[in-house]
């Protein structure tokens, strides 16, 4: 890794009818503040979205790739932890 | 003739944005190319909306592009600082924080025009002027309270460009009548609050106001700097040589 590189960041955006920040990408910048401008200039050109979140990329801690199978197959086969079994009156509405 | 005060207004958003668009591939890091060809498109699209409404008034036939790419340099009404060298980053970032914190200044007057154009034009734009005005200001101040390089290249670019400062706060013929006429601001009322802007970020930016000195005008009356005739033969070369060529 380059010493003179400055940090990398991870880029979310919540796009104008979204509810949820998507990654988009990464870029570099010298602090937070300097991320969320270049996040801005990089990522935001055609109206992608109206918020911002920037992180550390070495804040980031992603799951291995090797671990998947006992992280996440186990969920895959247990039908009972799905809330589907209730009958759920009418004047509570739509849950 | 379409109005010297619009020309002044489009002309100074096409060559800044035609100065800007030099960095194109050039910038020092991806992040900040990028950025700098986002506001040269922030300020061609300003030149598109303002030659358009100056053609349209002058009644003449003529068209935006015409007005863009077939003057001579004695023609143009921009300010001269904005046709000077990209330099450094340093005089690059300062220029843009100069200026900036003129036209955000003036802008925001302008929203109270008697001309309905000029208010929405004002509206539109000082979105994007206010974001010039806060990305290099934050340049200034990284620059100048950066490392002793950055210090000493920030100094020299405000030595450089300052004598070319005093121009915007002084009126021509055509910026007293659209003042006495409602249109725009008068340059010269802008001035003190401009000072503070910039005093308040050289101050954090550990950068010195330089003292007033002798000021270059002309530009809004057509008398230019030699740099002016090389931008335009690179913008109107093609329009030149090969009339009503179309994409």
């Amino acid at each position: 890794m380059s010493k003179n590189e400055w940090p990398l960041w991870e880029i979310f955006i919540r796009s104008k009818s979204g509810l949820a920040h998507k990654h988009v990408g990464s870029l570099h910048a010298a602090d937070a503040k300097m991320a969320i401008a270049n996040a801005r200039d990089v990522y935001t050109r055609r109206m992608e979205g109206v918020s911002l979140w920037v992180v550390p990329s070495v804040s980031i801690t992603a799951s291995s790739p090797d671990e998947k199978e006992i992280l996440f197959d186990p969920s895959n086969d247990k039908v009972y932890r799905h809330p589907t079994f209730y009958d759920i009156p009418d004047e509570i509405g739509h849950m | 003739m379409a109005s010297d005060h619009l020309l002044h207004l489009a002309d100074n958003a096409l060559i800044l944005g035609q100065r800007l668009a030099e960095w194109c591939g050039h910038g020092p890091v991806l992040e900040e190319d990028i950025a700098l060809t986002n506001t040269a498109l922030d300020y061609i699209g300003q030149a598109t909306f303002l030659y358009k409404y100056a053609a349209e008034s002058e009644g003449q036939g003529r068209d935006e592009d015409q007005l863009a790419f077939l003057r001579d340099a004695w023609d143009y009404k921009n300010s001269l600082i904005v046709e000077l060298p990209n330099g450094d980053y340093a005089q690059t970032v300062t220029r843009q924080f100069l200026f900036s914190a003129w036209y955000y200044l003036y802008l925001r007057n302008l929203e109270n025009s008697s001309d309905e154009f000029l208010r929405g034009f004002a509206e539109k734009s000082i979105k994007e002027v206010r974001y010039h005005l806060q990305h290099s200001s934050d340049w200034v101040k990284r620059l100048g309270d950066g490392t002793e390089e950055s210090h000493r290249r920030m100094n020299d670019a405000i030595r450089e460009l300052w004598p070319f400062t005093g121009e915007m706060f002084t009126s021509a013929e055509f910026e007293k009548a659209a003042s006495e006429a409602g249109v725009a601001p008068q340059p010269e009322l802008l001035l003190a609050e401009w000072r503070q802007i910039v005093e308040t970020v050289f101050t954090e930016a550990t950068l010195k106001m330089p003292e007033d000195g002798f000021m270059h005008l002309g530009g809004k009356v057509g008398k230019h700097t030699e740099y002016l005739g090389y931008i335009l033969s690179d913008l109107q070369f093609l329009q030149r040589a090969y009339p009503n060529s179309k994409w």
